[in-house]
């Protein structure tokens, strides 16, 4: 079969299942009872195993079935979640993920999983060593202690718990129909003839419905009351034909009681109901549930679309946006009422595709943020340390080009904050630290550019070590050493060849990793630099330009020509009287709020041609550095409008106080003003 | 099509500017526009006379009668914008008229006499006589180049 056009969608929505996978396992890890979670991420692998076995990539498919039984196992009950599980399944998804990526690069998905594979299957078996999960298994083995597979809610547990009263005994039957069976639906039928000649079945897993609509996998779950031992149970079934394994765990329903936290008030009420009814009745409600969850899974559905086509998009659309402006002219030429009004409708229209297209463009940061808990979490336990991942601002939103460039660079300056930055835990203690070491990745819009700072508590950088080794390695001279401020030092552990790190580790630290970081930043437009204190830690601050995405100005007039002042350095607008202007040292100032503020003729600034006589009153628009002030004086405010901020190409770099330009509504090109070069 | 081995022949836009006429291979020309509004950029050289919207991107466009230093003239019907593109800029050139797109032998292109000026020199790639027309070839490099002037 012709594959190739299922490959797109089979590797993008691989990618996704594998980060939902990602991500819950996480949550999993601080809420490790939370059923909901492990279904989810059983689905996910579910389906991975699915689609891969389906699209003919063997590894995969044998590696996600094993992940899918150890979870299955975590699912029922039967091992204990814990952090060396986590780390097996992270190391399948690991594979998962190269798998998929190799696949992406057009190669055909193999890798040698067998170590992954293997250490699922001695989960499987039980023979990972886990303390916890022994003293249960040994529980079940010998005391018979039942370990329940499935939920009940109330109602079922009190048929149950009748049917015990009456001396029948309540049983899970778990079943395995063999993986190369044809017609699993038949055997399902067989299966519950024999197991309802025995006794009667109070419920099932999945339901009665997908069972028969073979909406299962290999394995359902069934629970019976019954006179008949374990033994006769599982040799009755056993007889059924293509069956592989059936296992029967006996249901102690005082442990059910604990375990159900779910009370349905209105199931409370039938309560001498026959077993068939509430079989009819559970299968109406499990049905359900599912219905909800199939929900749930949808509503995070996406395409990924090539930013090619959307660059392309954006300029037909723009161009669109031109042609509207000159038919809109026309109409108002030919005062043509039907026209002007058909051209209005258009307007409001592509005013609404204009929003849309915008906002295509920019991606949360949260797209490049979501690998790095896992990544933090691996590392850490690698390294012996203990570090919490704290992610601020993963909503601020970037221009996807920029996305897809910042990705390593933050993985390396994350990298060498869990290698170089936090201490392990007896230093930290050592310290009087807490021992938990906390790396914070922020994000966040400030003027022209998104800032992304990555903060450690850690042990900071020794101002001395830096020195020395920059000396050693030629990179300043003796003299140079002791001239530099503390904040040159520091940046120096981004110039090429260099690393302080006394060992040489592999998650960080060859000496070509921080200076390849910079390089990066910078040809993204952007500039990096480090602040530090000993003993109290690192911060890696990265500027970002916006380049492409959409800022919200205020558009000015200057004589004829516009342009427009980014909002974030806007305070306010005023209007003065000419005779309110003072002068301080030549410069003429204001007084704003109490404040001096100096103010700057735009028209002088940027030698605008002067064709309007001012008034006495001049218009200023207060902007902002920091804490400094200056106004802006111009001959008019036009108003607010949000605009697509452009380069002005690689030919005009540097332009004084411009950051770039934008394209108006009518065509026409304005500038916008960097507020921060205005400021000093 | 057949494919010519031996490509002697270079293609070139022939564009006119103050009554000669200038040649660019065309293989770094974009598209040919008309005259259209543009912004003017504060603190620029002055033959930079702004920026344009051309479908949705911004260009820097170039005056090449103040480039070349020749008396700037006011911009008409004819005048046109010949956008070009060498490594990763693109640049529009305002021209008096865009004429033509011919084949120039290039065993016919001469070395510029080195007595016609000196700073314009430096912005010619040869010359090419063809027929009765002399046609300027241009050294594009050259042009875009701002700040080694």
């Amino acid at each position: 079969m012709e594959m190739s056009q299922y490959l797109e969608v089979f590797i993008e929505e691989s990618r996704e299942h594998i980060q939902s996978c990602n991500e819950n396992l996480l949550k999993l890890e601080n809420d490790p009872d939370n059923l909901e979670l492990i279904n989810e991420v059983f689905r996910s692998a579910h389906t991975l195993k699915g689609m891969s076995a389906t699209m003919g990539f063997e590894d995969m498919a044998n590696l996600t079935h094993q992940m899918e039984n150890v979870l299955d196992g975590v699912r029922n009950g039967k091992y204990k979640f814990s952090s060396e599980l986590l780390d097996i399944i992270f190391m399948a998804i690991d594979h998962l993920e190269s798998m998929v990526n190799s696949i992406a690069a057009g190669g055909e998905g193999k890798e040698d999983v067998s170590d992954a594979i293997n250490k699922l299957k001695m989960i499987e078996s039980g023979k990972i060593v886990n303390q916890s999960d022994t003293t249960q298994t040994a529980e079940i083995d010998q005391a018979n202690i039942s370990k329940t597979n499935l939920n009940y809610d109330q109602f079922e547990i009190t048929v149950l718990e009748q049917a015990n009263e009456q001396g029948y005994k309540v049983y899970e039957v778990s079943i395995f129909i063999r993986p190369d069976c044809l017609l699993k639906a038949a055997r399902v039928y067989m299966v519950f003839d024999v197991l309802e000649k025995i006794g009667d079945i109070i419920k099932s897993v999945p339901s009665v419905e997908q069972l028969e609509e073979e909406q299962f996998d290999n394995e359902f779950v069934v629970t019976i009351v019954t006179h008949d031992s374990m033994e006769d149970i599982e040799k009755k079934v056993m007889k059924v034909s293509e069956i592989e394994k059936v296992t029967v765990v006996p249901l102690k329903i005082s442990d059910l009681k604990k375990m159900n936290n779910e009370d349905s008030p209105d199931e409370n009420i039938e309560k001498n109901v026959s077993p068939h009814v509430v079989e009819q009745k559970k299968k109406e409600a499990s049905s359900a549930r599912d219905t909800t969850d199939k929900k749930i899974t949808l509503s995070n559905k996406t395409i990924r679309v090539n930013i090619e086509r959307l660059d392309a998009l954006m300029n037909l659309f723009e161009e669109l946006v031109i042609d509207r402006g000159r038919l809109d002219q026309i109409a108002k030429e030919l005062n043509h009422q039907e026209l002007s009004e058909t051209v209005e409708k258009m307007s409001r229209v592509t005013n609404d595709l204009q929003s849309v297209v915008l906002t295509m463009r920019m991606v949360p940061v949260e797209a490049v943020f979501n690998r790095f808990p896992k990544m933090v979490r691996s590392l850490s336990r690698e390294l012996g340390k203990k570090i919490h991942l704290q992610i601020i601002g993963q909503e601020t939103e970037l221009d996807r080009t920029v996305i897809d460039e910042i990705g390593d660079p933050l993985v390396h300056l994350l990298r060498n904050s869990v290698d170089h930055g936090i201490e392990m835990p007896e230093e930290r203690l050592r310290k009087g630290k807490p021992e938990e070491g906390t790396i914070q990745l922020k994000a966040y819009h400030s003027g022209n550019h998104v800032f992304i700072e990555i903060t450690d508590d850690g042990a900071g950088i020794n101002r001395e070590k830096v020195a020395r080794k920059a000396v050693e390695k030629g990179i300043i001279t003796e003299e140079q050493m002791n001239q530099l401020t503390d904040k040159e030092i520091f940046n120096l552990i981004l110039t090429s060849g260099f690393s302080t790190a006394d060992k040489i580790s592999d998650i960080s630290g060859r000496g070509v990793g921080l200076d390849v970081v910079k390089n990066t930043i910078e040809s993204l437009g952007g500039t990096i630099s480090v602040h530090s204190e000993e003993n109290v830690g690192t911060t890696f601050l990265i500027q970002l330009p916006l380049t492409l995405s959409i800022i919200s100005v205020m558009l000015v007039e200057v004589q004829k020509e516009k342009y427009a002042i980014p909002l974030t350095s806007i305070i306010e607008t005023a209007i003065f009287k000419k005779s309110e202007i003072y002068y301080a040292h030549e410069q003429p100032v204001i007084d704003f709020r109490g404040k001096v503020v100096p103010i700057l003729s735009l028209q002088e600034i940027f030698q605008v041609p002067k064709v309007i006589e001012g008034n006495d009153y001049i218009s200023t628009v207060i902007i902002r550095k920091g804490d400094k002030l200056a106004g802006l004086v111009v001959d008019s405010f036009i108003g607010q409008e949000e605009i697509v901020l452009k380069s002005l190409g690689n030919y005009l770099t540097n332009v004084f106080a411009i950051s770039g330009a934008t394209i108006l509504g009518d065509g026409q090109v304005a500038l916008i003003i960097d507020c921060n070069a205005l400021i000093k | 099509m057949p494919v010519q081995t031996e490509a002697k022949e270079q293609k070139v836009v022939v564009f006119s500017l103050n009554q000669k006429e200038y040649a660019l291979d065309v293989q770094h020309v974009v598209s040919i526009e008309k005259m259209q509004h543009f912004t003017r950029v504060p603190h620029v050289p002055n033959y930079i006379k702004g920026v344009i919207n051309l479908r949705g991107v911004i260009i820097p466009i170039i005056d090449l009668r103040t480039r070349f230093q020749v008396e700037a003239a006011e911009y008409n019907q004819n005048t046109r914008i010949i956008i070009v593109s060498m490594a990763d800029k693109e640049v529009g050139l305002i021209v008096d008229e865009a004429n033509d797109v011919m084949n120039i032998d290039l065993d016919t292109i001469e070395s510029q006499p080195d007595v016609i000026g000196t700073e314009r020199q430096n912005y010619i790639a040869g010359v090419v006589k063809i027929q009765d027309r002399l046609l300027i070839l241009l050294k594009l490099e050259k042009i875009l180049n701002f700040q080694e002037d």
